[in-house]
């Protein structure tokens, strides 16, 4: 699903150069669940922003479903996102002014779905995160907890091949951490395929694979037991 | 261009500015108010011009008047002070040496310029009023509006010299009985009885006469009083888009010609030029109506650039939901489309509202100034004008709009996202 080799980013500050991505290959195959971990400056948020095609890389490859990702321009990189990505953001990034159901449907907007198909399907992810009968409220008076769980619906509702979370249990207590990976762990049953960036110990072993981070090159990348969330919840 | 005619971006666009309602509403409060003050002033501009318009409007607007008064210098052994007499025959050599001139209508009086008013007598009323000798083609210089059954006085009253005159209203309401018909009754006038062969208005703008005035055919006027060729001053209008002022300084010198005055003598003749005046008085009413355009644009101006500046804040406020937008798969294009289709919205919306506020206090004042003594009618504002406004306004709002359009592509979604 995903092909990265000899990937290398750095970024200029004034005159100095920083090396964040100093030569990365890893892979992921569909429907894994992988957490990126490493401690802050490790490269970690930068290489899902280049995953997530917010980002350019500078050197190396990038392969996303068989389509080399590559001499993108906004537009293109735009459709691509919307075709293939979707986004969970550790703070949530709801519009404000549109009920839980019109986020949703944000996505499917731009890939230019009929209004009434646009509902459908925004209720349809919205019952599958439980929050259906939410669906005309704003993210105003929503709990943490339910705008990132609209937020995982509205990152489905594109039907995209890969998820990415960034820190997507950052902003949370543990408790309802414990409920978004429950929810995040289900979609990958369902064959998703799943990338998740935190920091914390716990919410990386609820998923299936485990990437180390540290200090822009992979020092560890191993299959872990996941543990299963719903037992905490 | 597709785009702008789907229902989708519609929704968008009408979702993002209903749910932002202050925002909204300070956005349009600017341009209407702009778009109000052009309506508002370009109308009452046009409503002053028309209402000068109407105050001419019973007289020729290239007219003037020329007397005679008496000579400064001295001429031809002549002495100075000599008094002028204009006579009828210089209606003629006129007519004929200045071509722009249209109707020459050349009228002898008493009442007026110092001397006395003629006591008039009906039965058991009475009063003094001026009397006028005149021609009827006095009626192609100062429209007469005589009242229904009458006439003023025509060709035929001056071949035969008939007794007949037209009275004034304030003659009716001072000699006859409320209700009764003055045509073809008698009155007395100075010693010599007269038929009443119509009544004259008063119109409401500028007029030669007074409503007390009394009309008899200049020939009778001849006869009664022995004037002999004498004529007290000429009533001429030039042809339209002549050069009135030209025209008063021919008619001047022909004049001094005619009844051997030095060229130089000023004084000999006097003259009123009504032409002149009223060109004076239009071009106040134009220059008022250049003003208020311009003055109407620059507010339209403003509002619209407090738009683009609302926007551009609004922009930098909604940095994170365009950023997320565009994660989710807006393209730059779509980005600022949005924005743009925002401001033309925002900027028509706000059009149409001030164009019909605009009207609507128009249309107050319209009904306060009716019954006034005010030259102020039916201020309107060109349809041409409007439609230009409402373009003006649509294209300055698409460029305003691209300011902050262009601005919202610019920030990377990534800086965008991390903005907090």
């Amino acid at each position: 699903m995903i092909e990265i080799k000899n990937l290398h980013k750095s970024y200029k500050m004034g005159k100095n150069s920083l090396h964040v991505l100093k030569g990365i290959d890893f892979s992921v195959e569909e429907g894994e669940l992988v957490a990126i971990m490493g401690s802050s400056g490790s490269g970690k948020s930068t290489l899902l922003n280049i995953l997530g095609m917010l980002d350019e890389l500078d050197e190396g490859t990038y392969t996303l479903d068989g389509v080399p990702i590559k001499n993108l321009n906004e537009t293109k990189a735009a459709n691509y996102r919307n075709k293939f990505l979707g986004f969970i953001f550790q703070s949530f990034n709801l519009i404000n002014y549109k009920s839980a159901a019109e986020n949703v449907a944000l996505p499917l907007y731009y890939q230019r779905v009929s209004r009434k198909e646009r509902q459908e399907k925004a209720l349809k992810y919205l019952e599958q995160v439980g929050l259906k009968q939410w669906a005309t409220h704003l993210p105003s008076e929503l709990s943490g907890g339910q705008k990132q769980r609209v937020a995982i619906a509205r990152a489905m509702a594109a039907e995209p091949k890969v998820l990415l979370a960034d820190e997507p249990t950052g902003a949370l207590d543990s408790t309802t951490s414990y409920e978004v990976m429950d929810l995040i762990q289900k979609i990958n049953d369902q064959g998703n395929t799943i990338l998740v960036v935190t920091h914390e110990e716990d919410i990386a072993h609820m998923c299936k694979r485990i990437v180390h981070l540290k200090d822009g090159v992979i020092v560890e990348d191993k299959k872990v037991e996941q543990v299963r969330a719903a037992q905490y919840v | 261009m597709k785009f702008i005619f789907d229902r989708n971006t519609w929704q968008e666009i009408f979702g993002s500015i209903s749910k932002n309602k202050t925002r909204t509403i300070i956005t349009i409060v600017g341009v209407l108010w702009g778009i109000f003050i052009y309506i508002a002033l370009s109308g009452a501009a046009k409503g002053m011009d028309n209402g000068f318009e109407k105050v001419f409007e019973s007289v020729s607007m290239n007219s003037m008047f020329v007397w005679g008064q008496s000579t400064s210098m001295p001429y031809e052994g002549f002495k100075t002070g000599r008094p002028m007499q204009l006579k009828l025959g210089d209606v003629a050599k006129m007519q004929n040496r200045i071509p722009e001139i249209n109707n020459i209508a050349p009228r002898i009086t008493l009442g007026n310029f110092g001397s006395d008013p003629v006591f008039t007598v009906r039965g058991q009323k009475s009063g003094s009023y001026p009397v006028n000798g005149d021609y009827p083609v006095y009626t192609k210089i100062a429209t007469k509006q005589i009242f229904d059954g009458g006439r003023f006085i025509n060709d035929e009253d001056i071949l035969q010299a008939r007794k007949v005159c037209v009275i004034g209203e304030r003659n009716l309401q001072e000699l006859f009985e409320k209700d009764e018909d003055p045509i073809g009754q008698f009155i007395r006038i100075g010693d010599v009885y007269f038929q009443v062969v119509g009544v004259h208005k008063l119109s409401q703008g500028v007029s030669f006469d007074n409503d007390n005035a009394i009309f008899i055919p200049f020939t009778t006027f001849q006869k009664l009083y022995n004037t002999g060729d004498n004529v007290d001053y000429f009533c001429i209008a030039a042809y339209d888009n002549v050069d009135v002022v030209q025209v008063e300084k021919d008619v001047k010198a022909l004049l001094r010609n005619i009844h051997r005055v030095n060229p130089e003598d000023e004084r000999a003749f006097g003259s009123f030029n009504l032409g002149e005046m009223f060109t004076r008085v239009s071009g106040f009413a134009k220059g008022m109506t250049f003003l208020s355009l311009v003055v109407g644009i620059a507010t339209i101006l403003a509002g619209v650039i407090g738009i683009g500046n609302i926007l551009l804040i609004s922009v930098k406020e909604r940095t994170k939901e365009l950023g997320v937008r565009r994660a989710l798969g807006a393209t730059p294009a779509e980005v600022r489309n949005q924005i743009v289709l925002e401001s033309v919205f925002l900027t028509m919306i706000a059009g149409v509202m001030g164009i019909i506020l605009g009207a609507g206090v128009l249309s107050i004042i319209n009904n306060l100034t009716k019954d006034l003594d005010f030259p102020y009618t039916n201020p309107t504002v060109p349809i041409p004008y409007v439609l230009g406004a409402l373009l003006i306004m649509v294209v300055l709002g698409t460029l305003i709009g691209l300011i902050p359009a262009q601005r919202a592509v610019s920030i990377k979604p990534i800086d965008a996202l991390r903005e907090e």
